[in-house]
């Protein structure tokens, strides 16, 4: 196909995808090198029979006219990416100066905002992502097993916590581990302690969101691999069955490595998913103990009348200089491929 | 099937039937109980005294005179007035798969018949575009859209929702214009199409199965979104996802979290509706991008 052509076919999504996508990239990384205009103060002096007060007060006409001049704000350079509230290079520096043993280092570290919305994203999405992958697996292997009349309904249940809306399936679970809710409860009449709260202590909190995050995305993994188990070739388990392999050492030796390029597909999916969790926090009313990066770039946008654009745009940045780097072996590979077709 | 080195030993039978019969549970029934439990009280369904409560409903029936009630739609639907939020999620995704598809359909057509190495680097760049975190973009749309007072209505978010959908339509699309074969195309401008008419009359009619898979996914896309709707959207003209997100603030009062409870059922039944009919395409759509490889 000429280029003039191509070109012809694919400009309103090539517009649509830089003006929204791309533009909006640049914007965030010029953003970041500014923050919000420092309050100009007027103090003004109230002459009574009593003497005289001076009152200070935020001088708004000033602020709206500045507003107007710069509305990015004023000129911060990469101060934003080092304060504390992102990178915190002398506050990290101070912990290492100040602490005893790398334990303490480690917990002081954890505390600041950003290394703890980091930490959290990155668990998250290296603990769902082979969880999700092997739970997928192993109920698309027991579902090929089922009377085919069965296997419609089940599927069908089966893809519900995945289609259904992020917010919308952690509130029917937050509800339901609520203390007064039927799982919170049965919880607590289980291990005997009327006391038992999933949303008391961090860890809970924690494994909550990982039971969230494998229970919504493995019917992805189970339809991928039980779309794929439909084309396993037959010819090649029944050789390895002549050769008296067993059941186990057939799923084990045939299915899985015939599968394998399934479960890299998901991976990939998953982590360019995972890495984003965001509505989960916010359904789990879990905000208090587990962050994520999405959810720091949301509230600094919602911080009270005010938007932080400033911090917002450089938590963004490093967010978006993470996916790169935990898509770059998946470039370097469609690279390497796509060299060898031509 | 009925080979007997095919049949599986009792116990192993057993263990899977027990597995699938417990996956079942957790996947469907937190939705059930949920929408169950919608049509009680606060006392009930929240039951302080005894989980059992949200199915008989005693405290429903000392409240309202019947073990069901409709106080929870009412309060949401009506007094909150969810109704509006419904019809703006309408407009939104109705729009935005209209729009994806057709400015999909007509990139991935393009990527699919095009050998340049361009191409390979427009598809590397929407995998990236499409592993953006939302929220790190919408924070480089606010301060434009205020400035340029766009910001709060519905034009705009669909214009923004068909954008960030458009990495995944076109990847989508893409493969399954790669799986109809060239042949098609070229006959057709042998016999004196232009490229366009080839595209429109003779690879459209074998695309449609593609094509309402990739609407399928374009409009689940539009429908589930939070951060865009949440960040874009004035109180006014917001979808379903944040409506019940602002309930969940002023849930302090007594019953209120029922009309949260009840929004959030009634944006779940659409999507029932939606797998019941649709499910082959969405099995089809899921595996598609895997199976090529």
């Amino acid at each position: 196909m000429p280029h003039k052509t191509f070109l012809a076919f694919i400009w309103p999504s090539l517009l649509a995808m830089v003006l929204f996508i791309a533009v909006p990239i640049v914007s965030v990384a010029y953003q970041s090198l500014f923050i919000e205009h420092e309050q100009i103060l007027i103090t003004s002096e109230n002459c009574g029979p009593f003497g005289c007060t001076s009152s200070v007060s935020v001088d708004r006409a000033a602020m709206a006219r500045l507003a107007e001049e710069q509305p990015a704000g004023r000129y911060n350079g990469l101060g934003t990416y080092t304060n504390s509230s992102h990178l915190a290079t002398d506050e990290i520096a101070g912990i290492v100066a100040t602490s005893e043993n790398f334990n303490e280092i480690r917990n002081r570290i954890m505390n600041l905002p950003f290394y703890k919305a980091l930490v959290f994203t990155l668990t998250y999405t290296f603990v769902v992502t082979p969880l999700v992958i092997a739970l997928g697996f192993a109920i698309a292997v027991v579902v090929n097993a089922i009377p085919q009349m069965l296997k419609g309904p089940v599927i069908f249940f089966s893809l519900l916590p995945m289609l259904v809306t992020p917010l919308v399936g952690s509130l029917v679970l937050f509800w339901m581990i609520d203390s007064r809710g039927i799982i919170g409860a049965g919880l607590q009449s289980l291990f005997g302690d009327p006391d038992l709260s999933l949303k008391a202590s961090p860890t809970l909190t924690w494994i909550t969101l990982f039971t969230y995050g494998v229970w919504h995305s493995a019917p992805f993994a189970f339809v991928v691999f039980y779309a794929g188990l439909q084309t396993v070739p037959t010819d090649t388990l029944e050789s390895a069955m002549v050769d008296g392999a067993s059941r186990w050492e057939r799923v084990r030796f045939v299915v899985m490595p015939y599968l394998l390029p399934l479960a890299s597909f998901i991976a990939l999916m998953q982590l360019m998913d995972n890495f984003r969790i965001f509505e989960p926090i916010i359904g789990f009313s879990a905000a208090a103990s587990a962050t994520s990066l999405s959810y720091l770039i949301y509230n600094d946008l919602r911080a009270g009348n005010s938007p932080l654009f400033g911090s917002a745009a450089a938590t963004s940045m490093l967010t978006i200089v993470g996916v790169v780097i935990l898509l770059l072996p998946v470039l370097r590979r469609n690279w390497r491929e796509f060299n060898r077709k031509i | 099937m009925s080979k007997p080195s095919h049949r599986k030993p009792l116990p192993l039978a057993l263990l899977s039937t027990g597995f699938v019969i417990v996956w079942l549970i957790v996947a469907a029934f937190p939705f059930l109980w949920t929408m169950w439990g919608s049509f009680k009280v606060e006392g009930d369904f929240f039951s302080r005294a005894n989980w059992a409560d949200a199915i008989t409903g005693p405290v429903t029936m000392r409240q309202t005179g019947s073990p069901f009630t409709m106080a929870g739609y009412e309060g949401a639907w009506i007094a909150q007035e969810f109704w509006r939020a419904v019809a703006n999620t309408a407009i939104v995704t109705v729009s935005v798969v209209v729009i994806s598809l057709t400015l999909g359909t007509l990139g991935g057509y393009a990527l699919a018949r095009s050998g340049f190495r361009y191409t390979f680097w427009l598809l590397m760049a929407a995998l990236v575009f499409r592993a953006m975190p939302h929220v790190t973009l919408v924070s480089g749309y606010l301060l434009p859209f205020f400035e340029l007072n766009i910001w709060g209505v519905l034009p705009t978010t669909i214009i923004v929702l068909v954008a960030i959908n458009q990495p995944f339509t076109l990847w989508m699309l893409h493969s399954f214009f790669l799986s109809i074969p060239k042949d098609l195309d070229e006959s057709a401008m042998v016999d004196g199409c232009t490229r366009f008419q080839a595209f429109r009359l003779a690879v459209i009619p074998v695309m449609w199965p593609g094509v309402v898979t990739t609407g399928l996914f374009s409009f689940l896309l539009a429908y589930n979104d939070f951060t865009v709707t949440s960040m874009l959207l004035t109180q006014e003209n917001t979808t379903m996802v944040p409506k019940i997100n602002s309930f969940l603030g002023s849930t302090q009062e007594e019953g209120k979290v029922m009309y949260a409870v009840a929004a959030v059922v009634s944006a779940i039944v659409p999507l029932f509706a939606l797998i019941l009919f649709f499910q082959r395409q969405i099995v089809s759509g899921l595996t598609a991008g895997a199976v090529k490889g």
